[in-house]
């Protein structure tokens, strides 16, 4: 067992070591230019478009559907703006959650001060989206594009996307589903027309992000054109970071269901004990239709950055939605839109081979320091 | 519309990061009769949504949160036990 416990899957697993062999594998023979025509151009192609057809099987697509961003960030962009883009006769209305990812409202900001119009869909207690709100939106005449997340990457919870894809059909509009917390852990929900993740999120390198577009929807980027990626993407693909993507994927997929099963049991644990040993807290998301490794809790009275330094002191690596800890003063947009406590809040993600042993310290360690901080805060 | 109710007692948080308004607002609650409300004056965005949620936590009831010329808000607690 490591020094540290890395409990901050969310943000970014930790490399699969198929991805590492991958990568440098590919590193020597993968660098030319997929887009010419001698030898070691056509390997590299060779590998592209490998590992293309490895991703699109993995997440329940066709290849020619699948395009490779520098991010799921740029996937979330390039998606977003390059639908609104291509249906901008059918209208410019734009649809998502409160409590999507930091990316998609942020292009949501762009298509705003663009002239398009956003209408954001409330969420509940548990931050589960008001599905009747989300229908009643994408009925809208004018309704170019709806977004919502496979799962929250705040506090887990699971949305019902099968549910909206349903109501987005009935009335035309393309749904993106932005699957960055659930690809490679579990499978991706139907109904989706643009579908977007992260390779770092499964265990990939960072600087994979995919953007799937599928048949049929209509996309035109918003860039200025280049040929690469079906003109989806611009600028040269990064053919080892690909591959190793595309491994990795292989891999965490392959393992999900064990895998998965046993770090959801771990965060049932957490989010069972929690409670019992600590007074005054609140775990947060909903505790059964929830991404398998992700659980999030707020203390009563205690200061987010205080809580995190000293479980870091601890030898845990967490991240917290509080204002104090983030890098803007406002605290996080996702526990704002569900009326939980922002303050003294800590989000655990379990990545792949998170010990039974490392959960338990933590549980260990966990009411003493939250004790600690209290009583130096004055608290009794 | 109904009539806003005269705060009992009013909490001065203003400047004071979270939790430090939602501490001072447990440690004076009791202050009051029940029934009777509190408002906390607050500046931090994290007690709009911070104060409320305590409110539902502890089983007291945020009677509403009212914008203060300033900036900030009084944000208005109902002693429930």
């Amino acid at each position: 067992m490591s020094l540290v416990a890395y409990f901050d899957a969310a943000s970014s697993e930790p490399l699969h070591p198929q991805a590492r062999e991958a990568l440098l594998a590919a590193i020597d023979v993968g660098w030319a230019d997929p887009a010419r025509l001698y030898g070691q151009a056509r390997r590299a192609h060779l590998l592209l478009e490998q590992a293309r057809t490895e991703v699109a099987e993995a997440l329940g697509a066709r290849s020619d559907e699948v395009s490779f961003t520098s991010s799921g960030t740029q996937a979330v962009h390039l998606g977003v703006l390059g639908t609104l883009h291509g249906r901008r006769r059918v209208g410019r209305h734009l649809v998502t959650s409160a409590v999507e990812h930091s990316s998609v409202l942020h292009a949501g900001g762009v298509h705003e001060r663009d002239g398009g119009t956003v209408e954001t869909v409330g969420v509940d207690l548990t931050g589960r989206v008001d599905l009747d709100g989300f229908a009643a939106a994408v009925a809208r005449p004018g309704t170019a594009l709806a977004c919502l997340q496979t799962a929250n990457h705040e506090v887990g919870t699971l949305q019902p996307v099968a549910e909206a894809a349903a109501a987005c059909r009935a009335h035309g509009v393309p749904l993106l589903v932005d699957a960055a917390q659930t690809a490679g852990r579990m499978p991706i929900p139907p109904g989706w027309s643009v579908l977007t993740a992260s390779a770092h999120k499964w265990g990939g390198p960072a600087g994979v992000g995919v953007l799937v577009v599928r048949k049929g929807t209509r996309f035109r980027s918003f860039l200025p054109e280049d040929e690469r990626e079906r003109r989806r993407v611009p600028g040269f693909e990064n053919v080892p970071g690909i591959v190793a993507a595309a491994a990795a994927l292989r891999a965490m997929a392959a393992e999900a269901a064990q895998e998965q099963a046993r770090l959801s049991e771990l965060v049932g644990r957490i989010r069972d004990m929690v409670p019992k040993t600590v007074p005054d807290v609140e775990v947060i998301g909903d505790p059964a239709e929830r991404a398998p490794h992700i659980v999030t809790f707020s203390c009563l009275y205690v200061d987010g950055e205080a809580l995190l330094t000293e479980l870091d002191k601890a030898g845990f690596a967490v991240s917290s939605g509080s204002s104090c800890t983030a890098s803007t003063l406002r605290p996080s947009h996702v526990l704002e839109a569900m009326g939980v406590l922002t303050h003294g809040n800590v989000r655990v993600s379990l990545p792949r081979g998170t010990s039974a042993a490392e959960v338990d310290r933590f549980l260990a360690v966990l009411p003493e320091l939250v004790r600690r901080i209290r009583q130096d805060a004055g608290v009794a | 519309m109904t009539e806003v109710t005269q705060p009992a007692l009013t909490i001065d948080a203003l400047g004071k990061k979270c939790p430090i308004p939602i501490i001072m607002l447990a440690e004076q609650i009791n202050f009051v009769p029940l029934n009777a409300v509190v408002a906390v004056l607050a500046d931090d965005p994290a007690a709009y949504t911070d104060v409320p949620a305590w409110c539902r936590l502890k089983s007291h009831r945020h009677v509403g949160s009212y914008e203060l010329p300033e900036g900030g808000w009084a944000i208005h607690v109902r002693r429930n036990y």
